[in-house]
């Protein structure tokens, strides 16, 4: 789960992180205010779930409250669409008003799961405001990596080589030190996948502030953080991956018109695979699980298909291990009769209880196709 | 033989009396698999399926039964406690079926497993099946499978099914077959499983099943250049996925070039692997390899 870029600044600010001075405006009524505080020369944010936000035009450097209120007016309410972004972008609902820094040098600092390691890594620098995969392309020893160890933590030696390597001014090394320390806590304390600090600068008087902020939440451990839960913005979500994730399923919302309902992760991206090279193309992914899958889930994901006005033709890809293909059936039903949908099937399954399963789509009134092999139904499908 | 598995494994369940623990319990004792007994904390004394004890403690069932396999099916909060406590009595083999585990529980479990002398399976795995010796220890259903000489492994639990559905309706058997787990942390990686089919004789070709995100691959595939004298048949799933966005698996995610389904191919196609175009022609790939080699 992400989160916006003034809910990771509080996040920041609470464990003693330096911030620029802002305020979240979501209507152009409260621009006046915020600029009586700030000052009129301020930075005007977008606050939005996208990266490239920037260059998309997110983010405005303005002099004056013409020049302020000209550009709230002109964001506010509208769709930014940057290169990380579906075609239609996502809505900008909030823009923070942020006073300005004096900059003299920007850094990138960011805590992730090094996956090799087996454990979180703190990346830092000295390409500030680049995109870090560009500079993991084009200069990857410009990066220094420390692992930020479950049990020891990160280690004052590991802080001096990181001081050391991009550059750190001696005055400035307290405060970026309490900031590694800090970010380091954070990534265990709230369970983050990601906290990125883009550009983290050194200011004209040496101080360290995080002029952005990016924290994303990890998923599986939700259940254990329900107050960061609740900072949750479902209107930057895809519509149909929001309804899917309150659901427990997962769900990616793709482009072409083959509704797909799979179960298993690497199933369904194998029938995405072959479906494509069959000649279709998928409308989405879609991983209804395993344990758990009840004849009411399963309908709920195809309700989800159907939903979806791309979808002209269902794929159903069902592996009974502990789903039951007969439960599958029925969802697959109880979501065609809720809906009223006369969507053309083709269904292969397999495993539990396929006879039974099979047998309930017969009687059915829906269009089905059965197919045996995964290359049948995915020919099924395109010939439709 | 196989590999993880066999004849001499005695199996207990940890979550033996909850849904997915009791009905998998069932499953794997109906395909010969040695049950030996069940953990459930609060429940010790009882039986299960009015045969099989359960213990409320590993230690207690380990050293009363002579287990050496636990089998886990606890709820993500409290999985890595059952991690710990099966690392804790020594069981050689941990494999926890468990999906959804908070990825940064398992950073410090990882560690703890890796102190002790035992290899864990998993999390978020569909665990590991001998046929030819009748032992099943995870979800999978058993009777897709067929006793054989080839080698399985993934990180995905259907798509394994998937391998094994073309495998046997073809006449082809399995050795053995593991899903190490799609989390990004596991206990378990690809070339711990294919060092062990090398050195297994009952094991003639491996098929080798990645997807997109990681390196983990690339890592594999250096490994089987440098290790591997049977023949792997392999295929990478995920090749029309878009960039950025997780399939399911939480380690399932292009990044960056290297995560690419292009980019591990052609690393295992430099490994002299047999590249199994896409994933409905795993069983004739493998049937190609064995024809040629025997």
């Amino acid at each position: 789960m992400k989160l916006h870029e003034h809910q990771s600044k509080k996040i920041f600010k609470s464990y003693g992180i330096n911030v620029p001075e802002s305020i979240l405006i979501d209507d152009i009524s409260e621009l006046s205010n915020a600029l009586n505080i700030l000052g009129e020369q301020v930075v005007l944010k977008c606050q939005v779930h996208a990266g490239g936000r920037g260059k998309a035009g997110g983010v405005k450097i303005v002099r004056s409250k013409e020049e302020a209120s000209a550009y709230v007016e002109s964001m506010l309410g509208t769709n930014l669409v940057t290169h990380q972004t579906a075609n239609e972008g996502v809505p900008v609902r909030s823009i923070l008003v942020e006073q300005l820094t004096s900059v003299k040098t920007e850094l990138y600092l960011a805590i992730t799961m090094d996956r090799n390691e087996q454990c979180p890594t703190i990346l830092a620098s000295k390409a500030g405001g680049m995109e870090i995969e560009e500079v993991a392309e084009t200069s990857p020893q410009d990066i220094i990596y420390q692992l930020v160890d479950p049990v020891v933590g990160l280690r004052p030696f590991q802080m001096r080589e990181l001081n050391k390597k991009i550059d750190v001014p001696n005055k400035s090394i307290p405060q970026f030190n309490h900031l590694l320390s800090s970010i380091s806590a954070l990534f265990y304390d709230l369970d983050c996948s990601l906290i990125e600090i883009n550009p983290l600068v050194i200011t004209q008087d040496d101080n360290i502030v995080a002029l952005d902020g990016k924290i994303t939440l990890e998923d599986d451990a939700l259940f254990k953080h329900p107050d960061a839960y609740a900072l949750r913005d479902r209107d930057q979500e895809d519509a149909l991956e929001a309804e899917a994730t309150d659901l427990e399923i997962a769900y990616v919302n793709l482009t072409g018109d083959v509704g797909c309902l799979v179960n298993g992760a690497g199933l369904a991206m194998a029938t995405l695979d072959v479906t494509t090279q069959a000649g279709s193309s998928p409308a989405n992914f879609l991983d209804v699980g395993g344990g758990g899958a009840d004849v009411e889930k399963v309908s709920k994901a195809v309700s989800i298909i159907l939903s979806d006005t791309k979808v002209k033709k269902v794929l159903v890809n069902i592996f009974g291990g502990i789903l039951r293909c007969d439960i599958a059936a029925n969802g697959i039903i109880m979501a065609y009769e809720r809906s009223k949908s006369n969507l053309p099937l083709v269904v292969r399954m397999l495993g539990t209880n396929v006879t039974e399963g099979k047998e309930i789509l017969k009687n059915s009134r829906l269009n089905v196709t059965f197919a045996e092999t995964l290359l049948e139904a995915a020919e099924a499908i395109n010939k439709i | 033989m196989g590999i993880l598995l066999d004849k001499n494994s005695k199996i207990i369940v940890q979550g033996i009396t909850g849904k997915e623990g009791s009905f998998h319990a069932t499953a794997g004792i109906e395909y010969g698999t040695n049950v030996v007994g069940g953990v459930t904390p609060g429940k010790g004394g009882q039986k299960f399926n009015n045969t099989i004890p359960i213990f409320d403690t590993v230690e207690e069932a380990k050293s009363q039964t002579g287990a050496n396999v636990s089998l886990i099916f606890v709820p993500p909060a409290f999985a890595t406690d059952a991690i710990c406590e099966a690392a804790n009595a020594e069981i050689p083999l941990i494999i926890c079926i468990t999906e959804g585990i908070p990825v940064n529980d398992m950073v410090s479990t990882i560690r703890y497993v890796q102190s002790k002398p035992v290899r864990l399976i998993g999390p978020n795995c569909p665990g590991a099946i001998n046929p030819n010796d009748n032992c099943k220890v995870g979800i999978m259903p058993g009777s897709i499978h067929k006793p054989g000489n080839v080698g399985v492994v993934s990180r995905s639990g259907t798509l394994t099914y998937e391998a094994v559905y073309q495998l046997t309706s073809i006449g082809i058997g399995q050795s053995s077959c593991v899903g190490i787990g799609g989390d990004p942390i596991i206990g378990t990686n690809y070339i711990d499983i294919l060092n062990m089919f090398e050195n297994d004789p009952e094991t003639d070709v491996i098929v080798f099943i990645g997807e997109i995100g990681g390196t983990m691959e690339q890592e594999a595939a250096e490994y089987i250049k440098e290790n591997i004298s049977k023949p792997v048949c392999s295929l990478i799933v995920g090749a029309t996925a878009p960039t950025g966005k997780r399939m399911g698996h939480a380690g399932a995610i292009i990044t960056g070039k290297s995560a690419t389904a292009e980019s591990k191919i052609t690393a295992l196609r430099n490994a002299g692997c047999h590249i199994i175009p896409t994933p409905s022609d795993i069983g004739s790939t493998v049937e190609k390899v064995l024809l040629e080699k025997f």
